[in-house]
């Protein structure tokens, strides 16, 4: 996700990466990963940390970009399929998550 | 979903000539890569009724081996070498036998039959955490590199060029076996530099412009450089 401050609240974090912050912790699906302390508000440096997101910002343009999550070092921490939203070639927008109740297999190429 | 960050325009002709009857969307910023795990095209991801994902990313295939059109071979011009890429082994296999290598092409349409038929029972169907262990690596430094990837999108969308080539440099050194990374960028170059219907598959410096490719490295020296099957590793 791209945030022009590291000032964002747990809504804009949940919103840009599909990591809910709730009492127990960090959640995807499932998965639950503890952070110290919500007492003073939502804390991006500390909740990157744990999930293993990489901070990257810009120093010319002060534009930050915050990578996804890596823990158990693997690219999946849960097997429940993450909401995907995209548009097709006439704008219309599509979720993922309408396709529930069907099979899908989910083919990525690319013009080059 | 097609992993084009240039707009729809680079998708267009392929999706209209497929006039496919399932949702076919553009993925400008690769979500994929990032939400995922894709590392290459094509890619495929087996999810069941319930949102379950139940084979992560992996090479596949409609069919057979396919052959690239004569006028897509016939345009394309002789390429050089990225001044910083891999030598190719004297004794290595080749960049079309390593393309061609690894994932059984024919098979892949009839595994996912099988799955759509048995559902769990099918011997295609990973459990969740069979499908989370096998799903890409990613450490902390892959992550950098897929933040550095989002920022040159941005950069590069901006028509910031210096910033973005920065940052799709430091985006390939970090995720050096994530391929729709690399190949995005070259084919953008490769676009502007011999454009046509098939310029994004130019991925290198054309012959002779080698100081203006400002990558550090590009396709064709960079899959011979590689092994038999790692390309698109076998997963079935």
């Amino acid at each position: 996700m791209l945030a022009r401050t590291l000032d964002i609240t747990a809504a804009e974090f949940l919103d840009g990466t599909g990591w809910d912050i709730k009492p127990q912790g960090a959640c995807k699906a499932e998965v639950c990963v503890p952070l110290a302390s919500t007492e003073f508000g939502f804390d991006l440096t500390a909740t990157t940390e744990r999930l293993g997101m990489a901070i990257v910002t810009d120093e010319a343009s002060g534009l930050t970009a915050v990578g996804p999550e890596s823990i158990g070092d693997r690219a999946l921490a849960t097997a429940q399929a993450p909401e995907l939203v995209l548009s097709d070639l006439h704008g219309n927008e599509f979720r993922l998550s309408s396709l529930r109740g069907q099979k899908v297999v989910v083919v990525s190429w690319a013009p080059y | 979903m097609s992993l084009e960050l240039s707009g729809p325009e680079a998708s267009r002709r392929y999706i209209e000539a497929a006039a496919p009857e399932h949702p076919s969307l553009l993925d400008p910023t690769h979500q994929m890569d990032a939400l995922f795990g894709v590392v290459n095209i094509p890619n495929v991801v087996w999810i069941d009724e319930a949102g379950i994902i139940v084979r992560p990313p992996e090479p596949g295939w409609p069919g057979g081996r396919q052959e690239f059109p004569k006028e897509m071979r016939d345009g394309m011009p002789e390429l050089g070498r990225a001044h910083g890429a891999p030598d190719e082994p004297d004794d290595g296999p080749g960049m079309w036998a390593v393309l061609g290598s690894g994932q059984d092409r024919i098979f892949y349409p009839d595994a996912i039959r099988d799955w759509v038929a048995k559902g769990d029972a099918s011997v295609f169907a990973m459990s969740p955490d069979e499908v989370v262990a096998r799903s890409e690596p990613r450490n902390a430094a892959m992550s950098k590199g897929a933040a550095h990837f989002e920022l040159a999108n941005h950069f590069w969308q901006a028509g910031d060029r210096d910033a973005a080539i920065e940052h799709f440099n430091a985006c390939h050194r970090l995720q050096p076996d994530n391929w729709t990374y690399k190949r995005q960028a070259w084919s953008l170059f490769g676009q502007e530099r011999v454009g046509g219907n098939y310029g994004r598959f130019v991925q290198g410096p054309v012959k002779g412009e080698e100081d203006a490719w400002p990558f550090d490295s590009d396709f064709r020296s960079e899959v011979s450089s590689r092994a038999v099957g790692s390309y698109y590793p076998k997963t079935l």
